[in-house]
């Protein structure tokens, strides 16, 4: 494991038209460790997401994944190389069954060259590989989840399917947006070890998050965006302590300190 | 009073021909091929059933058509592509053809496959451009390429201008003419209902139903779209090689709107989503369109208002319906 | 210096041409594919009140103007309403309507003689030393007027203002209590009567033919891609780009190249700049 920091981002930025999306943000992720970044609604979480993998070029700044330039890649290339995402707003394939979900990612140059999540570098029938994967990632094999249609699917096993298709990748980063929300207790409850395991297995996670206890849980570091500002970062303990993440989230009853932020 | 509510449900026997994993009885086999057979051995058969010179070169001509609306299907209903220019297709394997038939000397059996695969490359070259964007603009562009096409053609009165190229060679015989194009179809259209069930044709339909995810799984979204137009383009340029040599002769008409909208119109009656309801819509509408033939373009108008009807009132088509019968069954139920 | 000329004469055709287009779309976002055959059957209507009913010309072209604004708000209400949002049903349900009336006139409007509208000036004056006709010339004003009246009502009038709002956020106008389906009908209304307008203006220096139909569907699409799919401004720009290489292309390769040049300047957009000069979708760019 070398010493370089597995992604690395410099001064960020990104305009939608008048808006200020990110405002130079810097910082960098470890290989192996889970990042959260938390923030107030209308932030720039996604917005940090959608140009770190692709989906959205930024308007200045530069992305490094193990030192080579990804800014400005296609989002399919970069996936290519392992930096995978899920979706806040979930895209299963709806009208497919949920193993047959996982048969694109699997049938992507990536999965072929290393042979999915645990192929070693072969890979094996789609289908097949495809239902073990599902039943790594927590589907019963033995109640036929599986072989349901994604449509018919409850939130929690649809946020699992996310998952496992960055997991067909056999990625490096997996950058998670949201994927505590919609979930009830018990999912949740069901999913923080499954979180843990994927960075047992030496995945890099990054995860986006709005809901803290859980997450706070599972981070190594937290990093704190408002008004696609960095704020702060650091551990959890320290993050929370924090007088302008207080403020961020709950307001100040000093008006002159708020307006300096907006 | 009591409210009740129709019920579908699949027919038992669709149940257990479902996924097949054991050996079954004559019953279930039949259920399942019996359509296809039906169709195979119908196509097979019309030639030699229609009487005189005229009908079974209508036959030829349905079959091209049928080859125009299973890519018309194919594009739209299973990538998302929608494609309102057929005769862009027709024109270009044609025209290629009637080149290497009459310039080049070559045989028809020999200038039609190379005239299939040269013309597909070119025109998914064409439509390159347009593949990376929006859906309105793929349509836009497959629109506009026949009507510019063939202006270009008779403006500089290139490849024979408004008159065309004459004197191709025909198919060596009939019966060839007939059922080279027949096996064609079929093998077209039973390969597309293959494809659409394999892994690369999940992958076309996602594209069409959720890019974005296809995208964040590290493939080209716009390598798989033109693959797609490729093998779409295929199929309307073997049309277009196969009706010079029937004609014997390649001109403007190749662009006709004829090949842009009754494919569609076939499509949309015979049942989108199906790949073979276009065939049953082009066995129906190209009969009554050479019936219609002494109205001139009007049949046009008539194709035209079919379209509108269809699109307004978003009907099933014939395919959709009858396979929905064929697999399930009604039934009113107490709520 | 008579490539300016020409030059600006056919900019302000094209922009005639493709002002009706561009403004269903940009307000509604309907692509009106009907839009050129509705051109040629205003052309043959006004030609029937005067020809054949023989009625004053100038009462002839109000009354067409109203049948062909009625005609598009017709279609509007009783087809385009039903597929609206879908926009690939809304190109093939358009384009089937325009298909059905411009092969209907083929089949059953012209038959024989050729069919002219008269100019509404006899006559030619001599710019420098080209002889201009005076019909080109009204051509040119009456664009500028059309442009200038348009610019002015929608940002002076009610209606108009409703319009703009419609064209800039669709939402935040349904916010405020513009209905959508009643403007997009407005607007329908208004860009078949400005076809309309366009065809009575344009159609004197030639002849009626069904071909216009197509010519001017492919020009007016061409066009609006260019200049950005919602922006009015940049259509008008553009139709002065693809107006001079047009022009350009006669002068230095023969006359017959004109269609091609509108359909090149579609295809360079979409490699080069997919969302047009001023046009505000980013077509590469998704929200995701």
């Amino acid at each position: 494991m070398s010493d370089q920091p597995i992604l690395e981002i410099q001064e960020l930025t990104k305009t939608f038209g008048g808006i200020l999306a990110l405002n130079r943000v810097s910082f960098q992720v470890n290989e192996g460790e889970i990042l959260g970044i938390i923030g107030p609604n209308g932030s720039g979480k996604t917005t940090i997401v959608n140009c770190i993998t692709g989906f959205i070029k930024a308007t200045s700044g530069k992305v490094f994944f193990r030192g080579k330039n990804i800014t400005g890649k296609a989002a399919h290339k970069i996936a290519d190389m392992g930096v995978t995402r899920t979706f806040q707003i979930m895209r299963p394939y709806y009208s497919l069954p949920a193993y047959k979900n996982l048969i694109i990612p699997l049938f992507s140059p990536r999965a072929k060259r290393t042979g999915g999540w645990r192929g070693g570098g072969k890979l094996g029938d789609r289908n097949t590989v495809g239902i073990d994967i599902l039943e790594e990632i927590g589907f019963e094999r033995d109640s036929y989840v599986p072989y349901k249609m994604a449509s018919t699917l409850p939130t929690g096993y649809l946020k699992r399917l996310e998952l496992a298709r960055c997991l067909a990748l056999k990625p490096d980063i997996i950058l998670c947006d949201e994927v505590f929300s919609g979930l009830s207790m018990s999912e949740i409850a069901s999913m923080v070890p499954l979180i843990e395991r994927l960075q047992m297995e030496g995945i890099t996670l990054i995860m986006i998050e709005h809901r803290l206890r859980e997450l706070f849980r599972v981070a190594n570091r937290i990093m704190v965006l408002n008004f696609g500002e960095k704020l702060v970062e650091g551990s959890s303990d320290e993050v929370m302590a924090n007088e302008k993440v207080k403020e961020a989230y709950f307001g100040s009853e000093d008006v002159e300190e708020v307006m300096s932020y907006a | 009073m009591e409210n009740r509510r129709k019920e579908r449900i699949d027919r038992g026997i669709k149940v257990r021909t479902d996924g097949l994993y054991s050996l079954m009885g004559w019953q279930e086999l039949s259920y399942l091929t019996l359509p296809r057979l039906l169709l195979i051995v119908g196509l097979l058969a019309l030639p030699l059933i229609m009487p005189g010179m005229y009908w079974p070169r209508v036959i030829t001509i349905v079959c091209i058509y049928a080859l125009l609306a299973l890519s018309f299907d194919f594009l739209a209903h299973f990538v998302g592509l929608v494609s309102l220019g057929g005769a862009f297709f027709i024109g270009t394997g044609g025209y290629i053809s009637a080149i290497l038939n009459t310039s080049f000397g070559m045989h028809p059996m020999l200038a039609v496959p190379i005239a299939t695969v040269s013309g597909a490359i070119i025109c998914t070259v064409l439509l390159l451009p347009c593949l990376p964007l929006r859906g309105v603009y793929f349509a836009i562009v497959t629109l506009m390429y026949p009507l510019v096409l063939a202006r270009i053609i008779e403006a500089l009165d290139i490849l024979g201008g408004t008159d065309g190229i004459l004197g191709i060679d025909s198919f060596p015989n009939a019966w060839v003419e007939q059922y080279f194009v027949i096996i064609v179809l079929l093998l077209f259209l039973f390969g597309a209902r293959r494809l659409v069930n394999q892994d690369i044709g999940l992958v076309f339909r996602a594209v069409k139903d959720n890019d974005q995810a296809v995208r964040a799984s590290g493939m080209n979204v716009n390598t798989y779209k033109a693959a797609a137009v490729f093998i779409a383009s295929a199929m309307g340029c073997f049309g277009g090689a196969c009706l010079v040599h029937i004609y014997m002769w390649g001109g403007i008409s190749l662009f006709a709107l004829d090949f842009s909208i009754l494919p569609i119109a076939a499509t949309v009656i015979g049942g989108g989503g199906t790949l073979v309801g276009p065939v049953l819509g082009c066995l129906i509408l190209v009969p009554i369109s050479e019936l219609l033939r002494e109205f001139g373009t009007l049949r046009i108008v008539f194709y035209s208002l079919i379209l509108v009807g269809f699109v307004v009132f978003r009907s099933e088509g014939l395919m959709v319906y009858g396979e929905r019968k064929y697999h399930q069954f009604e039934r009113w139920v107490k709520v | 210096m008579d490539i300016l000329i020409y030059g600006t004469i056919n900019s302000i055709m094209l922009a005639l041409m493709a002002l009706g287009f561009a403004l269903v779309y940009g307000t509604s976002r309907i692509p009106n594919f009907a839009h050129g055959a509705i051109y040629v059957l205003c052309g043959f209507v006004t030609w029937v009140f005067v020809r054949s009913l023989e009625l004053n010309y100038f009462l002839s072209i109000v009354l067409s103007l109203i049948v062909t604004g009625l005609l598009g708000a017709l279609i509007y209400r009783f087809v385009l309403i039903r597929v609206r949002g879908m926009e690939i049903s809304e190109i093939i349900a358009s384009y089937a309507i325009g298909l059905a009336i411009l092969e209907t006139l083929r089949w059953g409007g012209f038959k024989g003689t050729t069919y002219t509208l008269p100019v509404f000036i006899e006559g030619s004056v001599m710019i420098g030393d080209i002889p201009v006709d005076y019909q080109r010339i009204l051509v040119v004003v009456l664009g500028v007027a059309v442009v200038t009246f348009l610019w002015l009502f929608t940002h002076y009038t009610r209606i108009g203002l409703a319009l703009r709002g419609m064209a800039q956020d669709e939402r935040a106008a349904l916010m405020l209590g513009i209905d959508s389906d009643t403007m997009a009908l407005v607007a329908m209304a208004f860009g078949s009567m400005l076809a309309g307008f366009a065809a009575i203006v344009l159609l004197p220096l030639g002849n009626i033919v069904v071909e216009k139909g197509y010519n001017v569907l492919i020009q007016a699409i061409a066009v609006c891609i260019v200049g950005g799919l919602g922006s009015w401004m940049g259509a008008v720009l553009a139709a002065f780009i693809i107006g001079f290489a047009q022009i350009l292309t006669t002068v230095y390769l023969g006359a017959h190249y004109q269609m091609v040049v509108a359909f090149l300047a579609i295809i360079l957009t979409l490699i080069l700049r997919p969302s047009g000069l001023f046009g505000r979708q980013k077509e590469l760019e998704e929200r995701v």
